[in-house]
């Protein structure tokens, strides 16, 4: 099979607009992935699908990634004047990541016996709505993992077909799987309004902004 | 009729599905039946919402997550062997394919080898469990048919004999937690191979009769052929695997393709349908399970001495490099998958159970339009789901 840049580039080249990235893997195995842009997902998916040389028929598996807001500290190596003279000095520099959500599909090709191709699709934030295209009518089998995507993640996938809730109930409220999602205190007991308690249940309170 | 015909109906009515699926004409009441999620058809607590006209399907929602306990927030929350023990329970029939799957995933994540005895181990116990779960399913799916109890107590009566051996392997019969990153937990007892050998060279006798009794029944027949077709290119598309996918006739088998563990050291064939109906799958799992006896037959023989886990493999504190890995094996359900993130805690950042058993629910609706009741449960059975790994 081609190097993730070979498939790279013939993308691009095939869907003018396109923006695509290669997101690197550190692990032994290597399994470097393709950052795609919501608006162009479904033609880039389309051309690897149809494309003869990769014809990635079968789309494995199909699932959700959070990703919360972070300070990523890099060190950098910085000129400065130390008492006179001029040195190289390594400073911490610390810049804010704004969090996002992820969808991963890993396409293999059945026909042609490779893969996988792992597709990334980013969401600019993890604020509502979450929205990434849906890749459902290009490979049947992400019908009930996008379903599950939205379920667990709060993921909206535009252009599916039925987009529910999966495994929990059509009325539950929140999304289980999100990093900063916090489960609901279930006494079996009347609760009691003791310290214990109450400290507790803080933590499903809106955040109030303290004033000055 | 295709996916984008009826899958896309939002809007539709079900008198217009009905038209669709079985012509226009036919008058008379439609009928809103929810099979399950208490039924025994339905292989635990799994709910069809049908619709009928008559006998006939109309429409077919499978609903499901009565046992949704969010095994991947749980994983997510545990070290990366505190898991092992929790994949024993996604399909309880296979603990030990899952486990293989799990570990498999963590040594391509981490880079771990793995000793020659062990890949051996996993090889033997991987096919001993693809046997067993192929009995299993012939024994439930004539159960489904009608043929009440004396199949499938045949088809138990072998996989006990199968389930001691994992038992004194193991220490369980069903709950496994045999697998570790890089090896295996333990060693086989003494005696376990000329036993395992032993139940290996019998088990043939068993298919033999087994066989005999029903592959060329009359009744199995009629109530299976041409019921539940799944062509192979919605096969392809809808990311069917295992048994289902190649009883429709493609040639894609993980052992083959992807090489993993020592497969291929051991020549054995790929058994292929040519309908995609009910009827090829018990068939295709009859070939496959003669198949893995194929194999198993040399590596009994041939499982060499040595250690049965990689010294270098931690574990305590284990703690992989940041990056991902998506690893993947052919259980006897199709493709078992596990998407692993590693942010370097000791603790996986994100945990991704791929799990045949849903994914080859999605075309259920396809398969049994326009068919009867009767037919639709004879079809659910052929797709072998285990609610443990549907719901996770």
């Amino acid at each position: 099979m081609e190097t993730l840049e070979q498939i790279k580039a013939r993308a691009e080249a095939t869907v003018p607009g396109a923006q695509l990235s290669v997101v690197k893997n550190d692990s032994p195995c290597a399994q470097h992935s393709l950052l795609v842009d919501v608006e162009h997902a479904y033609v880039v998916a389309q051309f690897l699908r149809d494309d003869p040389q990769l014809r990635l028929d079968y789309c494995s598996n199909v699932t959700g990634v959070d990703f919360l807001d972070a300070e990523l500290s890099e060190k950098v190596k910085v000129k400065k004047v130390v008492d006179g003279v001029e040195k190289e000095v390594e400073e911490v520099k610390k810049t804010k990541r704004a969090g996002y959500l992820e969808v991963v599909y890993h396409l293999y090709s059945m026909s042609l016996k490779h893969g996988p191709v792992i597709l990334r699709q980013r969401t600019p934030g993890r604020a509502d709505p979450v929205k990434v295209a849906s890749l459902t009518p290009l490979w049947r089998s992400a019908e009930f993992q996008e379903r599950e995507v939205f379920d667990l993640y709060g993921v909206l996938f535009d252009g599916h077909p039925d987009l529910r809730r999966i495994l929990m109930w059509d009325g539950f409220k929140d999304y289980p799987m999100r990093k900063d999602y916090r489960e609901p205190d279930d006494y079996e007991y009347e609760p009691t309004p003791h310290d214990e308690v109450l400290e507790k249940a803080k933590a499903h309170l809106p955040k109030q902004e303290v004033k000055a | 009729m295709t996916f984008h015909d009826l899958a896309y109906d939002a809007g539709k009515t079900d008198f217009q599905r009905k038209a669709e699926v079985i012509g226009v004409g036919r008058e008379g009441e439609l009928l809103e039946v929810a099979m399950g999620p208490q039924h025994p058809s339905t292989h635990g607590v799994f709910r069809m919402d049908v619709v009928l006209d008559g006998e006939t399907v109309v429409k077919l929602k499978p609903v499901f997550g009565y046992l949704h306990r969010n095994h991947e927030k749980i994983a997510e929350n545990t070290s990366y062997l505190g898991s092992m023990p929790y994949t024993d329970r996604l399909d309880y029939f296979c603990s030990l394919t899952n486990n293989w799957a799990y570990a498999l995933s963590v040594e391509k994540l981490a880079g771990l080898q793995v000793p020659e005895r062990a890949e051996y181990i996993r090889l033997i116990t991987a096919e001993l469990t693809r046997v067993l779960n192929h009995t299993c399913l012939a024994g439930f799916l004539l159960q489904d048919m009608g043929a009440l109890g004396t199949p499938l107590m045949y088809a138990f009566r072998e996989r006990e004999k199968i389930l001691d051996l994992i038992e004194s392997l193991t220490g369980a019969r069903m709950m496994c937690n045999y697998m570790r990153f890089g090896g295996c937990r333990c060693d086989l007892p003494a005696g376990w191979l000329d036993a395992a050998k032993k139940v290996v060279a019998e088990y043939p006798r068993f298919l033999d009769e087994f066989e005999t009794l029903l592959s060329g029944n009359e009744i199995l027949m009629a109530r299976t052929q041409g019921v539940g077709k799944l062509s192979a290119e919605l096969a392809i598309n809808a990311g069917i695997t295992g048994p289902m996918l190649r009883a429709s006739g493609v040639d894609y088998d993980l052992r083959k393709v992807d090489n993993y563990g020592i497969y291929s050291r051991y020549p054995f064939r790929v058994p292929l349908g040519s309908h995609g109906d009910v009827y090829d799958r018990y068939m295709i799992r009859m070939l496959e399970m003669r198949e893995s006896l194929k194999i198993l037959e040399p590596a009994l023989k041939d499982i060499p001495e040595g250690p049965v886990v990689d010294p270098k493999a931690k574990l305590r504190g284990f703690r992989p490099k940041a990056g991902e890995a998506y690893g993947r094996i052919e259980t006897p359900k199709g493709e078992l998958g596990f998407y692993l993130i590693s942010d370097g805690s000791p603790n996986p950042y994100r945990y991704r159970v791929r799990p045949p058993s849903l994914i080859n629910l999605t075309i259920l609706e396809d398969m049994c339009l326009g068919q009867t009741v009767a037919d639709a449960i004879v079809t659910l059975g052929s797709v072998d789901i285990v609610l443990g790994e549907v719901d996770r």
